[in-house]
């Protein structure tokens, strides 16, 4: 177990470094790598102290040591936009975001579990067809044409929830301001639906797919002919022995599920006009403010690692193979 | 099973004398398809896309960048002043005609699709032969590169890249390319290390075949199927990909039209009650998907259904 967490955390490790050094390469490929961080108007001496400040006057190996160690530090460099350092910048609306891929995480699990078990112990029924022909359809609509869709429909032509805004629920809550938090949940909710749904229904499709062809799998087994023949329940065939070992490909995907969604938000949250990391990410592309894509990017592949390594620990704990291994 | 698909039609001669022609895998491949309803329909669907993309200019009934203001947000089946319809899917927000642009939009996803996939493909395939091939510290290398690569979300690089390097269809078909040798280096390594222990091969070398001639004359074709049922549902993937890029401005020129790039545009206008230009590029995108996924699902089947589930 610990050999197996001391290579899964140097695993790690090095993914990182591949991400940062990864994204210093190409600051490098774009030629002289300053007018990155400086704007349009700057003059020439402006250009000069800024290279000479983030070192890229000097050689490469030694802008490498000087920008990891920047970056160690959380300093990503300042917006070329508001000025403001584009970590704080990223950290400021990481809640929103997280609020919006937790609720789609979650959409998109609770809701393919029931699915997919349907789907296959009704395996071949019009109700498995038309559950298999709803997730392929799924699977190959654009997340934010779906939006585009629900705001249409429910949004503006039948009015039922918004089409846009945030009600924060992690913001006050990390600011230890609990009473606030919990009177804000339902309005956070009514919020969260349409741009939760559209985030969520590519998992949701690929879970219910997975989760209904493992079942299938788990379901022609030895031991739940076992349970059968020894004259238990349906009900609780399924329920207690086959769901169990289906789900063991659904916990493998989580940790990658989360990195999906947070891709996914990106474009979803401009669909919403939602406050997080993607709508910041997306106006830092048409201003060209390249320092705060940088610490988006950087930090979500941090977090995605992150949860990775958090996944995998579980999952060994869990695993009596890996864990005894 | 790969071999199978690579071989050409074949006389067979039984013991008795008699002979018969062997189907060939194309024959066996159409048999299949007749068969099988929707596989059909999506394969119509995609070369009727296809011959959008390459016919455009000789289809679409109006320049696509044509502006014109007086005619700006036209609703779909507008009629022109001599009663006929002018304008069969509208127009967007500078009077350009939807239906052009659509049928130009079709050329760029598609080239898009299948040239990045070609890259990622002729790259993940190489390497993950060569790493299955030696094995050693070539293979340990390749490997870890792939799990790097795995370890973060590559829309998000691919955001990155973009962002510093500028768009463009060059940039945008290399970034999405280089996206996805990983899936195609790990299944070709995979299937290499399973056929390098097997007779043909120990064959080839003991008549003195080299390794290069090996890797690809005797083994290439072997691993190909499997390469191939993943091919189809990555181009699916890769289109999304791409107009999530466009979405976001990081896709080919405004200049040029493109699915993702239209709705982009559309957003400004949904307030409006112009839900055409919302709804037709997203149901032309999701065709599209739809109908490599559709078809992927058959070649899996047909091909590889080892891979069913996976």
């Amino acid at each position: 177990m610990t050999q197996y967490l001391v290579s899964r955390l140097l695993q790690s490790i090095i993914v990182i470094v591949g991400v940062t050094f990864f994204a210093f390469m190409t600051l490098q490929l774009a030629g002289d790598p300053t007018y990155l961080y400086v704007s349009d108007r700057a003059s020439a001496e402006e250009i000069a102290t800024i290279r000479q400040r983030l070192g890229f006057d000097r050689p490469l190996h030694e802008q490498y040591i000087t920008y990891m160690t920047r970056m160690v530090q959380g300093d990503f460099g300042t917006s070329l936009v508001t000025k403001m350092p584009a970590l704080d910048l990223v950290m400021t609306r990481l809640p929103a975001t997280i609020e919006l891929t937790l609720f789609a995480m979650i959409l998109g699990l609770v809701l393919a579990i029931p699915i997919g078990i349907l789907s296959a112990t009704r395996r071949g029924t019009p109700l498995d067809g038309g559950i298999m022909l709803f997730a392929i359809f799924g699977q190959s609509m654009p997340s934010f044409w779906l939006g585009i869709m629900l705001i249409l429909t429910v949004g503006l032509g039948l009015r039922w929830l918004p089409i846009s805004g945030h009600v924060p629920v992690l913001q006050p809550l990390l600011s230890g301001d609990v009473g606030l938090a919990i009177s804000n949940v339902p309005d956070a909710l009514r919020h969260l639906i349409l741009p939760g749904i559209t985030i969520a229904v590519f998992s949701l499709s690929r879970n219910a797919r997975l989760i209904r062809s493992t079942m299938l799998e788990v379901l022609s087994q030895d031991y739940v002919r076992t349970a059968r023949a020894k004259g238990l329940r349906e009900r609780s065939v399924v329920g207690r022995h086959a769901f169990r070992n289906s789900l063991i490909p659904v916990v493998t995907i989580l940790g990658l599920e989360f990195g999906f969604l947070l891709s996914g938000v990106v474009v979803v949250e401009t669909v919403f006009s939602w406050p997080g990391v993607g709508r910041l990410v997306f106006n830092s592309i048409n201003q060209r403010d390249v320092p705060v894509v940088q610490a988006a990017v950087i930090s979500f592949s941090f977090l995605f690692v992150l949860l990775n390594l958090l996944v995998d620990l579980v999952y060994a704990r869990l695993d009596p193979r890996v864990r005894l291994n | 099973m790969a071999q199978q698909v690579m071989e050409s039609t074949q006389v067979v001669r039984l013991v008795n004398g008699q002979t018969f022609v062997a189907p060939s895998a194309w024959l066996r491949a159409r048999r299949s398809l007749m068969r099988a309803r929707w596989p059909l329909v999506a394969l119509f669907i995609l070369a009727a896309i296809a011959f959008l993309g390459v016919f455009g200019p000789q289809i679409a009934p109006k320049d696509p960048n044509r502006q014109n203001i007086i005619s700006r947000l036209q609703p779909p089946f507008t009629e022109g002043r001599s009663g006929e319809v002018e304008f069969w899917l509208g127009t967007d927000s500078l009077g350009r005609d939807v239906l052009s642009r659509l049928i130009y939009g079709a050329r760029v996803s598609l080239l898009v699709g299948f040239v990045a996939v070609g890259i990622g493909g002729v790259i993940g395939t190489l390497l993950g032969l060569t790493a299955g091939y030696f094995g050693g510290i070539v293979d340990h290398l390749i490997m870890r590169l792939a799990d790097i690569q795995l370890g973060f979300p590559f829309i998000l690089l691919a955001i990155m890249v973009l962002v510093v390097l500028g768009s463009g269809v060059l940039n945008l078909v290399l970034v999405l390319g280089i996206g996805q040798w990983v899936t195609y280096a790990r299944i070709a390594r995979g299937e290499t290390i399973s056929q390098r222990e097997k007779e043909y091969v120990e064959a080839a070398h003991s008549v003195g075949m080299s390794n290069v001639r090996i890797m690809f004359r005797s083994i290439l074709p072997n691993i190909l199927a499997p390469l191939i049922v993943i091919a189809s549902f990555n181009v699916a993937s890769v289109i999304l990909a791409e107009a999530s890029l466009s979405f976001l401005g990081l896709g080919v020129p405004p200049t040029v039209p493109t699915w993702g790039g239209m709705l982009a545009d559309s957003r400004d206008q949904l307030l409006g009650g112009s839900w055409w230009l919302a709804v037709y590029p997203g149901v032309a995108i999701m065709l599209t998907v739809l109908s490599l996924n559709i078809l992927g699902d058959w070649l899996r089947d047909f091909l590889d259904p080892r891979l069913r589930g996976a």
